[in-house]
């Protein structure tokens, strides 16, 4: 106890947050070896790795039906879509790193089921327009708040941010045209996308976060500039851009209090379920057994091509040491 | 832990998109020996023809400058405006020089 008395901020750490907090606020980035309040070290890390993970997690719903595409079009795309998730895990972790954690040490976090991810990815896709649903909803919100992030503070995390916004645009449109199909289609096609657009709506606007009223740490991150708009800000703007797309398919929003408020020049909506949000959160959501356990099977499977991967690394190191001593 | 042998080391993973052109930095990623280190950065780094060219550093070979150092590295060259061409008068009429 007596060591966290003697880490109260002296002087000197109180000039240097003033300092860092005015470097923020002109609009400079942060690099790995500057000096950064501990506070924004930590809240980096756990908003980068629990980012990094849900891009992991994220794969296992859409991979469930890679292996039963209805096209062989569809299949490349969707593998292509499930292979640039891993990707983006792996920057993500990669600019964990920077920050001074190892990544198996946030992996064995998430496989202890200690680190969260996001929620959605814990909501079961039961037909094939869930792949059409997740690609335009899901990567849309994604989109959303990942634009947002590619002027994020840290360097590192705005750097990966501005790859993976790059590569989800065709994520979002491959998503859309999947709907777009299936709402043109016969009218089982379009009950289909009708479904997965009920199930997936309201689980996309959690994907915001809470109202900004409920969300107190996320203040210090916009003044940080983590963050640069409120969950309501980026939530506000993914229903007015999504709700004409939905009117462009023929398909209806669920949400009997959906309708465009002239005076604000918004879409006024309907009450979100906090309660469905915080249940998941909490780990008791629809899949979140399974999605751990998926990932759990995935780690002690992938053990041996570790492994043998050291090996071959070894025999190599072993043979070159070998031919330099004869020459 | 130990079982899952992945203390495997950082390296620095930089890309050249096309002759003409520097690598530069992109990223990092895990690897047991250079080799790998190189076909893992293909998928990672270059899924969209981003690059005709890799080189993987390991992160531990990298020396760099200390950020507390910054004034006295770079500070120097601020005051000296005369090493940039807009320090010299040339008169218009004399054209572009
Ligand atoms: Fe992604
Ligand atoms: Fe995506």
């Amino acid at each position: 106890m007596n060591s966290i008395k003697n880490q109260e901020p002296t002087s000197e750490t109180i000039r240097l947050e003033a300092r860092f907090q005015n470097y923020v606020d002109g609009e400079n980035k942060v690099e790995p070896k500057d000096w950064m309040p501990g506070a924004y070290r930590k809240t980096l890390i756990r908003q980068i790795s629990q980012h990094a993970h849900s891009e992991v997690v994220g794969m296992l719903p859409e991979a469930n039906w890679i292996g039963r595409a209805p096209s062989l079009r569809r299949k490349v795309a969707l593998l292509a879509k499930v292979q640039d998730e891993a990707g983006h895990g792996l920057y993500l972790y990669s600019a964990a790193e920077t920050l001074g954690v190892d990544r198996r040490e946030l992996l064995e976090e998430l496989l202890a089921g200690k680190a969260k991810y996001s929620s959605i990815f814990n909501y079961p896709t039961p037909s094939w327009a869930d792949m059409g649903a997740i690609g335009w909803l899901v990567d849309g919100a994604a989109i959303a708040n990942q634009v947002m992030l590619c002027r994020t503070s840290y360097g590192p995390y705005a750097r990966a941010m501005v790859k993976i916004c790059k590569e989800e645009s065709f994520h979002q449109r491959q998503g859309y045209e999947i709907m777009l199909y299936l709402s043109k289609g016969t009218p089982a096609q379009k009950a289909m996308a009708q479904d997965a657009l009920n199930r997936w709506w309201w689980p996309s606007l959690m994907m915001f976060g809470p109202n900004d009223a409920e969300s107190p740490n996320s203040a210090q991150s916009m003044r940080w500039k983590i963050k640069r708009k409120s969950n309501d800000e980026l939530r506000q703007e993914f229903i007015d851009k999504t709700v004409p797309q939905a009117e462009f398919l023929g398909l209806s929003i669920p949400d009997p209090e959906l309708r465009w408020n002239e005076a604000r020049g918004h879409y006024d909506f309907g009450p979100i379920n906090w309660e469905e949000f915080k249940q998941v959160v909490a780990g008791n959501g629809p899949c979140n057994r399974e999605r751990l356990e998926a990932r759990r099977k995935a780690d002690e499977e992938g053990r041996w091509v570790r492994e043998a991967a050291n090996a071959y690394a070894q025999k190599q190191a072993q043979r070159r040491a070998q031919t330099s001593e004869v020459a | 832990m130990e079982a899952h042998n992945d203390n495997w080391k950082i390296w620095e993973v930089f890309i050249r998109s096309k002759n003409g052109l520097s690598h530069k930095h992109v990223g990092s990623l895990h690897a047991p020996d250079a080799e790998m280190a190189i076909k893992n950065a293909r998928d990672v780094y270059t899924r969209r023809s981003e690059g005709i060219s890799i080189w993987v550093v390991p992160s531990e070979s990298i020396t760099s400058s200390a950020p507390d150092e910054k004034d006295e590295l770079f500070a120097p060259a601020d005051d000296k405006v005369y090493r940039h061409p807009t320090f010299y008068d040339i008169p218009d009429e004399v054209g572009h020089i």
